[in-house]
């Protein structure tokens, strides 16, 4: 018999499943993964040692493009930091806005999420009805900040701004007219608002087609059921959060353990699986993006009622109108200050986390009382997720290590950092 | 002891019931406790937080290093009126201004180096962070605490290749972040901002090229450090810096 020995592989950092530039190194013995070795660090960008040297608020938009698929829970979590440092806290609104599009946030994730994973197992419609419905939520993104991506909407002391009273309308042309430009400008008529509730409304639905094309489905089922298993306790030793620990069963959520925002005044539930298979994950997150859409429609319900400030008037952290700059000096100065210098956080560290769509995103930060943060530190959770890939890949077959990559949700901007 | 708000009471109680004397420091910022923990106890301290029911830490959710080199330093003393104004001061070497030939020479300083590792109980549904400074600034080790939270297997490789920490018994201290082959830890305070060298394909070779950066720092705001009157009283209480 002739000698048959392991051989090594290259999987990445350009195939179509590694989500970007992963780089695995897997040992094979015929297709079983022996070992698996994820090179990281290829889109690295150093965002923590730049933001050391930038003014607390232009590093905002850079958070966005850490997880660049759910960008605003990121600025979420800086902005957070940056508030207890400074003891304020964002008007009430401002808040019932965040933990809005927090959700709406979620369900963009999710949906991206669904989209690949399905891709990645070969399964393609999935992708397109699932980037149908993103496209609804990156013009809500749009509409509210002005970009469809990387929004710099959430500021200290509140958002940017208020919600606009107008959802702008798709133009007509080659390409979209007749029944086509009416469908698609039918829940445009009124304000963001009215648009994001008709969204939800219809949302529901559109998660029963997901699941009809994969729950029951027998090839899903066979690429996913008890495949990448983690018990819960190796699920906490690993730092795993959010849906991959749920997924494990154990029921921690930093919305329902430690509310931020409005999370404590919304009703929603936590889905929990049992086998810690990337199909219970699957599970978790189908069952999350209908509990997102039910947490939407609370806030809108009091959004619509309660008017107000969007964003604190303390003029040493947020900018004041454009119309008080123009008859009040003290306006005019703090404006200046404020676009020259920023403004100073008192000396301290803090660390402040939120529920994001993939896990826990944190950032710890070290102010010594200067106008730039002396260190931040992001803690991304796809970051622990992918260390853990070598465990969780360990036995399982080659074809599987794609379908492992995508429960896992990795995007390498949070990873790469 | 020093008082705690009343949801750390509990806490801070424990802690220093089981730690000890292996506690250096305990302080609170922002509702938020600070363990400051001798190199010496690090691990050990590290097996009872995780293993003690009291205190039952099962997660160590993120590990980070930090470099003090340079804490509350300022380019823009505003303590009185200037002749000096804000781009001319903009002219100085501070944090991100320097390139490689001109980095600042790291002076004396006591415990430049820290690891700082942030837990969770989900037990008790509490947090702690931890801090441990590395002894010697020129090659700072401390023992690497990967077997009680494997977490932190890549978060001690990422500050080992940041901030060059030498994490004693760690299995696979690579590189994680930077270059095969990289040179320096980037984001230690005396590592330019703006890099050391570039790498590009080179057509006329035919291979990729490392070459000394060309671009220049450009940091457009000065560092300022001012004294708000409106967080005086808070300082006055101790903000464990």
């Amino acid at each position: 018999m002739s000698e048959i020995r392991n051989f090594t592989m290259n999987f990445g950092p350009q195939h179509p499943a590694a989500h970007g530039v992963l780089r695995l190194i897997l040992e094979l013995d015929g297709e079983t993964v022996v070992r698996a070795d994820p090179h990281v660090g290829l889109l690295h960008r150093a965002t923590e040692k730049l933001a050391e040297s930038k003014p607390f608020n232009h590093s905002i938009g850079y958070m966005d493009r850490l997880d660049y698929v759910s960008m605003m829970c990121n600025e979420h979590a800086y902005v957070m930091a940056i508030e207890k440092l400074l003891n304020i806290e964002a008007p009430e609104r401002a808040l019932w806005i965040r933990t809005m599009f927090d959700e709406i946030t979620r369900i963009l994730n999710h949906l991206m999420w669904i989209g690949s994973n399905a891709l990645d197992l070969g399964a393609m419609a999935v992708f397109l009805y699932a980037f149908r419905e993103r496209e609804n939520l990156m013009d809500v993104y749009e509409t509210v900040s002005g970009t469809r991506m990387h929004a710099t909407y959430y500021r200290p002391g509140g958002v940017y701004r208020d919600l606009p009273e107008e959802m702008p309308r798709v133009a007509e042309s080659r390409w979209r007219k007749g029944k086509d430009l009416e469908r698609m400008n039918e829940w445009r008529q009124g304000s963001l608002l009215d648009f994001i509730e008709a969204f939800t409304d219809d949302f529901f639905d559109r998660v029963d087609d997901y699941e009809t094309l994969l729950t029951d489905n027998r090839i899903w089922k066979q690429r996913t059921v008890g495949i990448g298993a983690v018990s819960p306790d190796r699920a906490l030793q690993l730092g795993f959060t959010g849906p991959m620990l749920r997924g494990s069963g154990v029921e921690w959520d930093l919305r329902k353990k430690q509310p931020y925002a409005k999370y404590r005044e919304v009703d929603f539930d936590i889905p929990v699986g049992s086998n810690g298979d990337c199909y219970d994950r699957y599970l978790v997150r189908v069952e999350e993006m209908r509990q997102s859409a039910k947490i939407i429609k609370q806030c809108i319900a009091w959004l619509r009622e309660n008017p107000g400030q969007v964003i604190v008037r303390n003029f040493k952290v947020a900018p004041p109108k454009r119309e008080e700059m123009k008859d009040d000096m003290e306006a005019l100065i703090h404006h200046f200050k404020l676009f020259t210098e920023g403004y100073c956080v008192p000396e301290g560290e803090t660390y402040a986390s939120v529920e994001a769509p993939k896990g826990e995103f944190g950032c710890y930060m070290i102010s010594d009382g200067a106008n730039k943060p002396f260190r931040v530190h992001l803690r991304a959770p796809g970051y622990a997720h992918l260390s853990s890939m070598n465990e969780m890949a360990k036995g399982h077959m080659l074809a599987d290590i794609a379908a492992l990559i995508a429960t896992q949700d990795i995007v390498f901007g949070e990873i790469d950092r | 002891m020093t008082q705690f708000s009343s949801r750390n009471q509990a806490l801070a109680q424990s802690l220093s019931d089981i730690l000890g004397e292996r506690i250096a420091s305990m302080t609170e910022h922002c509702g938020q406790l600070t363990v400051e923990i001798p190199r010496d106890h690090w691990l050990d301290a590290a097996w009872l937080l995780r293993d003690e029911p009291e205190l039952a830490f099962e997660q160590a959710l993120d590990l980070c290093g930090v470099d003090y080199l340079g804490y509350g330093d300022d380019e823009w003393e505003t303590a009185e009126a200037t002749g000096t104004g804000f781009s001319r001061a903009a002219d100085e070497l501070g944090p991100g201004r320097f390139s490689w030939a001109e980095r600042p020479e790291a002076g004396e300083i006591q415990n430049r180096f820290a690891a700082v590792v942030h837990l969770l109980s989900l037990k008790h549904n509490r947090r702690l962070r931890l801090r441990c400074y590395a002894p010697d600034n020129e090659f700072p080790v401390l023992p690497s605490l990967i077997e009680v939270w494997n977490s932190v297997n890549w978060y001690e490789r990422e500050a080992f290749d940041l901030y060059g920490i030498v994490f004693e018994g760690h299995p696979d201290l690579r590189r994680i972040m930077t270059d095969y082959g990289f040179i320096g830890h980037p984001f230690r305070k005396d590592f330019p901002l703006i890099g050391n060298v570039t790498v590009r394909y080179d057509e006329d070779k035919g291979r990729v090229v490392y070459e000394p950066v060309e671009i220049e720092p450009r940091v457009t705001v000065a560092r300022v450090v001012r004294r708000d009157s409106r967080y005086v009283d808070e300082k006055l209480e101790g903000t464990g810096s």
